[in-house]
């Protein structure tokens, strides 16, 4: 698995899915018009500000609220390369890994510096912070989401996995 | 071997002799149930593999509710999108406007919901039907379309909180109220993953609408599910909802063991809890509504699938009767469903809603989650009987939200200002 480089965008704690794209924008699921407003409840402009690559940090409870998938979809379709929180609200974290957004669950997300530039090496769960060469490990997978994530996703892996 | 009643309903839907916490399993599924917003991209995700036909078409559910009536051209789109998709794959369970309404009051009014059964609904507040003693939880939209070609969904088995509230509620104190308290206690990641059991004679006693709103509101602690063991009260409500006991209330009921094991156990005296208001920005940023008597509000929205329900409304109008709303107040009372409409029609309360200067409007999730009808604009503060009260969640990103039961709503609407019902 290729390495994640990319700038740092920090958030703080319970950042809900209104803040990562506010229902208004739910009348479609069309993924170029949901990354126009990704985290427009939280961080106005940040669809232009975002580069491809770059990586989200947060703390607790990452993607409180909703079930919306338009959530993940629109992180991802900004270009988000991963997110790494402390902790993430369940349908987040079962939504990001179905669609094949990277994220990672890391207990010193805390201690990532904003703007900073980190290389993440997604099979090993290691975050290193090429700013400062410091390096953090995030939690690894249980073996059945390691399946989901290697197959790209939940529907690839029952393309795999189950006969019509 | 002892199990919690979550273990015990995810064991019946596998094809294992035990199960653990934290083990990944891949359970059938009783009911799939989209919306207006999570529907089309499952129907789009589900129309890319190609698929021929849903798993079961009796156990696939679609309401339009978020964005009805249509709000503009695009909402339109969506919710044609599910009418068409039921119509080619002959779904029956379609609900939408004029024979429908808010998804998780409408299910268990329909008799979709039974004690002992698994449901998956790409909509958070999917936990709701544990009040009935279901497995239920919230799912993402590409899940559903899993679970439509599969029929199965794959769970990480939860550990079990068990919640115990004893004592007799003060007046105007309920279900919202309880699950407020619990919420502002362990916090809005208090419970992540985890499935919330509430138990004790508080709950043997609690209204089935009262039941709802607790397990409604077990995602604003993270939860995964909540539930409630059935008991008489459950088989009250089934009989009503089946008009008579019915041959569909076949499925087998469960009960947490005696040595089920359970990560905490918190307990409650009820009778120290006072009508409950939740503060901006967060669902546990709790306060009792007595201390609140400072903050004006522009708009009172009574409604939603935690408090839509005909008790809700009941309880509004208890408050609303011969009296008016403030003037410097809007106030929005939405029943739950096309057929609480009509029962609250019957019984008088919506002229009540009207004559105190309310606006009754159809079934739809539309204010809660700042979609339509009811939206606040710059600075504006709402009191709202709904489950999230996050910045900017009913309209302007500088608008507030407080959450609170129907009494506390209505008596805010007439006082113009958070208010305790019996200051009325």
């Amino acid at each position: 698995m290729k390495k994640i480089r990319g700038k740092v965008h920090k958030f703080g704690n319970n950042i809900n899915t209104d803040e990562i794209i506010p229902a208004k924008f739910l009348n479609t699921s069309d993924a170029g018009e949901l990354a126009r407003h990704c985290m427009e409840g939280i961080s106005l402009g940040f669809a232009k500000k975002v580069k491809k690559h770059d990586i989200i940090v947060a703390g607790e409870n990452f993607g409180c609220g909703s079930s919306r998938e338009h959530a993940p979809l629109s992180i991802k379709a900004c270009g988000v390369s991963c997110v790494v929180a402390k902790s993430f609200a369940r349908i987040f974290y079962r939504n990001a890994i179905n669609i094949g957004l990277p994220i990672l669950e890391c207990k010193d997300s805390g201690k990532i510096v904003p703007g900073n530039k980190l290389e993440i090496n997604l099979a090993k769960g290691e975050i290193k912070d090429l700013s400062t060469g410091k390096t953090y490990f995030a939690q690894s997978f249980p073996k059945f989401m390691q399946e989901l994530i290697n197959a790209g996703g939940l529907l690839s892996y029952i393309r795999r996995h189950y006969k019509k | 071997m002892s199990f919690t009643i979550t273990e015990k309903i995810l064991l019946a839907h596998i094809e294992k002799k035990s199960v653990h916490p934290g083990e990944f399993i891949n359970a059938r599924v009783d009911l799939a149930l989209g919306n207006d917003i999570t529907a089309p991209i499952a129907i789009k995700k589900f129309k890319a593999m190609a698929s021929k036909k849903v798993f079961n078409r009796k156990k696939v559910v679609l309401v339009a509710d978020h964005f009805v009536p249509n709000k503009d051209a695009q909402s339109a789109k969506q919710t044609k999108i599910l009418k068409d998709f039921s119509r080619e794959f002959k779904i029956t369970n379609h609900y939408t406007l004029g024979n429908g309404g808010i998804e998780h009051v409408l299910l268990p009014q329909q008799g979709l919901i039974l004690p002992g059964s698994l449901v998956i609904g790409a909509d958070s507040h999917t936990c709701t039907y544990g009040a009935l003693g279901a497995f239920s939880t919230g799912v993402g939209s590409t899940d559903l379309a899993a679970t439509w070609i599969t029929g199965r969904v794959w769970l990480r088995v939860p550990e079990t909180i068990k919640f115990v509230y004893t004592g007799r509620p003060r007046a105007w104190v309920g279900g919202k109220d309880f699950i407020l308290h619990t919420i502002g206690d362990i916090g809005v990641s208090g419970a992540l993953y985890k499935a919330m059991e509430f138990s004790g004679p508080t709950i043997r006693r609690l209204p089935m609408d009262d039941r709802f709103s607790m397990c409604n509101m077990a995602i604003e602690a993270g939860g995964k599910s909540g539930i409630v063991e059935p008991d008489e009260i459950t088989r009250k409500y089934l009989a009503s909802v089946f008009n008579g006991p019915s041959s569909l209330v076949r499925k087998k009921t469960f009960k947490s063991d005696k040595g089920a094991v359970y990560s905490a156990v918190k307990e409650y005296d009820v009778s120290r809890i006072e009508p409950q208001v939740a503060c901006p920005h967060l669902p546990s940023n709790v306060k009792p509504a007595g201390n609140l008597k400072k903050i004006n509000i522009d708009q009172a929205v009574i409604g939603s699938c935690t408090n839509g329900r005909m008790s809700d409304l009941k309880m509004a109008a208890k408050v609303l009767k011969n009296r008016r709303v403030s003037s410097r107040v809007r106030l929005l009372i939405f029943p739950g469903t096309q057929l609480i409409y009509r029962q609250a029609l019957r019984s008088g309360l919506i002229g009540e809603f009207i004559k105190a200067g309310g606006v009754v409007c159809p079934p739809t999730c539309g204010p809660c989650l700042g979609g339509h009808m009811g939206i606040l604009g710059e600075n504006e503060v709402a009191i709202a009987t709904t489950n999230r009260n996050f910045r900017g969640r009913m309209g302007a990103l500088s608008s507030k939200v407080y959450l609170s039961n129907p009494a506390v709503a209505a008596a805010s609407a007439v006082k113009g200002r958070i208010a305790h019902p019996e200051e009325l």
